[in-house]
């Protein structure tokens, strides 16, 4: 419940947050809601010896929205995904997904900048950047640079982001088609025991596209091509649909805890993804 | 040991400042350093809600917030919301309706119904039930805090719906 001591900072600008990054090297961490870092810090997992705050850094908190791409900045809370009309409109997977995210308060501070950094293979919102080919923008002492979702995630707590460099955005093209998130969870606030991203698009009766991502079933989530491919040019019967989920179960990894047996999750993944496909599609 | 930081808060209307160190918890700069007690800690994982006040508009969970970050906030909490001879329509509520029994939870559940009913005044049991779903009660079984916030919503609307009939006439 105790967090060690540290130095507080509250940088208005990028400028200023990569200074302190630069300073004070692997001591020094960013904080966006906190809803991750402040209860790492409180059990002591985590000691931040500087503690950046990016809630007066300007700019991070924008939305912007064109026919072809939606840009979220870093600061976007869950709350204000949920609750931007445009937004919903244009993406409702994402408030679909935000609605299953731990709590209200929570979602009041936790910010989809922080959820898709975290690197926690619970996090739901990186599942859902793969599914929606998201590209993350990284800003560090060289500049600037883009990198997809589905190559940002090495390892649980291991990404492809460098320690001086913050997550400041992520842009997406406007999804297509019909959509769901479907997760399996064992209360409120829980992480998922298996949740599946589900985007298909839908001409002359078959599946013109499909993007498949899991979360929670391996160290980092899984984008499952194999299963996109069982899904396109196919009427989406049953029989496609159990295609698409045995070829899914190909790509995870779960392991073993609370929330059940490896077997176990392999089942749940199955149901989440085939009740994921089948809602996706009625609304393609 | 990091310096001290100078902190000014707005809680319940009144200004507030003080000194702390910036490992301080939101929670306890409220409980200790401004004696404000009716915001409680019942977990040290962000799950019970039962340190809940409203910061800037939002509902928060104190436990989860460094007091550096709150600095300049206008905070209301359920010290702030009634007096005990003029009750908030949601403190009336939890009465008649018996939503609380040992109260630990009871100002987290109700700072954040007021906020909850503050964006959707009306809402259905499961729009109560989801939005509450942040605060967690060992008491009660939660039906009768679903009760006293559903008769709160009732009465605010009727009241308001009393008014607009009055001025009409």
């Amino acid at each position: 419940m105790i967090p060690a001591a540290f130095d507080y900072y509250r940088p208005t600008d990028m400028a200023g947050v990569l200074a302190l990054l630069q300073q004070h090297g692997d001591d020094a961490r960013v904080m966006a809601g906190g809803h991750s870092l402040i209860p790492m810090m409180k059990l002591r997992m985590a000691e931040v010896p500087h503690l950046i705050d990016l809630q007066d850094v300007a700019g991070l908190d924008q939305i912007s929205l064109s026919a072809e791409e939606i840009t979220l900045g870093a600061m976007v809370t869950q709350h204000t995904i949920i609750n931007h009309p445009d937004l919903v409109q244009a993406a409702p997977i994402l408030r679909e997904a935000a609605l299953q995210i731990a709590d209200p308060q929570v979602r009041y501070m936790g910010t989809i900048g922080g959820n898709v950094a975290n690197g926690d293979p619970g996090n739901d919102m990186p599942g859902l950047m793969q599914c929606l080919d998201a590209k993350l923008t990284l800003v560090g002492p060289e500049g600037e640079r883009q990198v997809a979702a589905r190559d940002y995630y090495e390892a649980a707590y291991m990404t492809d982001r460098a320690d001086d460099e913050v997550l400041v955005a992520i842009t997406m093209p406007v999804p297509q088609g019909g959509f769901a998130y479907e997760k399996q969870k064992r209360k409120i606030g829980d992480y998922a025991t298996a949740a599946a991203a589900v985007q298909i698009g839908k001409a002359d009766g078959k599946v013109a596209t499909a993007s498949v991502a899991m979360t929670n079933l391996s160290d980092v989530p899984v984008w499952s091509e194999a299963a996109n491919a069982a899904l396109v040019g196919t009427e989406c019967a049953p029989e496609a649909v159990k295609a698409a989920v045995a070829a899914m179960l190909g790509d995870i990894d779960p392991s073993e805890d609370n929330r059940g047996p490896v077997a176990f999750k392999r089942h749940v993944a199955g149901v989440v993804l085939t009740r994921a496909i089948n809602r996706a599609w009625s609304r393609a | 040991m990091s310096d001290k930081m100078h902190i000014k808060l707005t809680v319940n209307g009144e200004g507030r400042e003080f000194l702390a160190e910036p490992r301080e918890l939101l929670i306890y700069a409220l409980r200790e350093h401004l004696n404000i007690t009716g915001p409680h800690v019942g977990c040290d994982t962000s799950h019970c809600g039962a340190c809940t006040v409203t910061l800037n508009g939002k509902s928060v969970k104190s436990c989860t917030m460094f007091v550096g970050q709150a600095n300049g906030a206008d905070i209301t909490t359920v010290e702030g919301l009634g007096t005990p001879d003029a009750l908030h329509v949601l403190q009336e509520s939890f009465r008649e309706h018996h939503g609380l029994q040992c109260g630990f939870c009871t100002p987290g559940m109700i700072t954040r119904a007021a906020k909850l009913l503050e964006e959707n005044p009306t809402p259905t049991e499961e729009d109560v039930r989801f939005g509450m779903a942040g605060n967690i009660c060992r008491c009660t079984g939660y039906q009768n805090i679903v009760k006293s916030i559903l008769a709160a919503a009732d009465e605010m609307n009727g009241s308001e719906q009393g008014q607009t009939v009055e001025a009409a006439e």
